[in-house]
């Protein structure tokens, strides 16, 4: 992939996002990692409405990694909401969840998650799943979000 | 957790078939792959229609890897009939194509492909592709498509 990969990663335990910080980190990765803490924000900034209105601060993303059990609204709304949007329902969203329960695995993709991974338990392995993820990203061609949509917010 | 058991290689020419047999050998590829030849062959083993009737010689894939350019039915049609499908629709599908053109990515997506991936042009590069993509497989949740098809 020829330009910086960007993750935008909607998370509201703060441990886990300082661990994803880290893992980054360690695994070597240019990857610009922007965060939100819960499903109406994320709507917030992928919308570019209120603090998130600079799409230079705040571009969207190469991907989005969600978390399942987020505040305000959960990742299963935030899916059917983002699938729906004709603008955006090609954005590759990679659900990152605690939860291995296939109840919750089945429903992602059912709404179209593009891809379902469980959180690591420890840092190592997560360092591992990124470097993965990444190595993904660069083989795969991504979609593109509307051009025009992007100019005329 | 469901596990991944089979995967479906849809794919018309006969030497890519090939290459990716090699390229499966190669990296050690767990899982059982079979192998059809365009988008009605695709669909006649998703329904289990004769002759993959017997679903413990033909079990259901976790993921299918689809060729775009191919005859009967294109991988465009078998992806948009596959969404349509309560049964199938939450079946993994990675688009495997020669074609590196933006519509067609953007179709692909728009219709709802987990992945998009181009068909490189030496096998050493294919092997690579492969083993990457073994993985990426080995670390995703598959949904559970045969309690989907029994419901």
């Amino acid at each position: 992939m020829s330009k910086r990969a960007i993750f935008l990663y909607a998370e509201d335990a703060e441990n886990d996002m300082l661990l994803m910080k880290k893992a980054i980190a360690k695994a070597g990765l240019d990857i610009e990692l922007k965060t939100v803490s819960d499903g109406e924000e994320l709507i917030r900034y992928i919308n570019g409405e209120g603090p998130f209105s600079d799409r230079r601060k705040y571009p969207l993303p190469t991907l989005l990694v969600l978390d399942l059990n987020l505040p305000k609204k959960n990742g299963f709304e935030i899916l059917k909401w983002l699938r729906r949007q004709p603008h955006l329902k090609r954005m590759i969203v990679i659900v990152l969840t605690a939860s291995r329960r296939q109840e919750d695995v089945d429903q992602s993709h059912e709404l179209g998650a593009n891809a379902v991974l469980v959180k690591p338990s420890t840092i190592d392995d997560l360092v591992d799943m990124v470097r993965q993820l990444s190595d993904w990203v660069e083989l795969t061609k991504m979609p593109n979000i509307d051009v025009k949509w992007k100019s005329a917010l | 957790m469901d596990e991944i058991e089979s995967i479906l290689l849809v794919e018309d020419n006969e030497n890519d078939r090939m290459f990716m047999r090699h390229a499966f050998k190669k990296t050690n590829f767990p899982w059982k792959v079979q192998e059809l030849h365009d988008g009605e062959e695709a669909i006649a083993y998703l329904i289990g229609n004769d002759p993959y009737s017997d679903r413990s010689k033909f079990p259901l894939p976790a993921v299918m890897l689809l060729d775009l350019n191919m005859p009967k039915k294109n991988g465009f049609e078998v992806l948009g009939w596959v969404r349509a499908q309560e049964a199938f629709k939450r079946l993994a599908i990675i688009i495997l194509t020669a074609s590196r053109r933006s519509d067609d990515v953007k179709q692909a997506y728009s219709l709802g492909v987990n992945s998009f991936l181009v068909k490189p042009a030496t096998i050493e590069k294919l092997v690579q592709m492969v083993g990457c993509l073994r993985d990426w497989l080995h670390m995703n949740q598959v949904a559970s498509l045969n309690d989907a098809v029994r419901k």
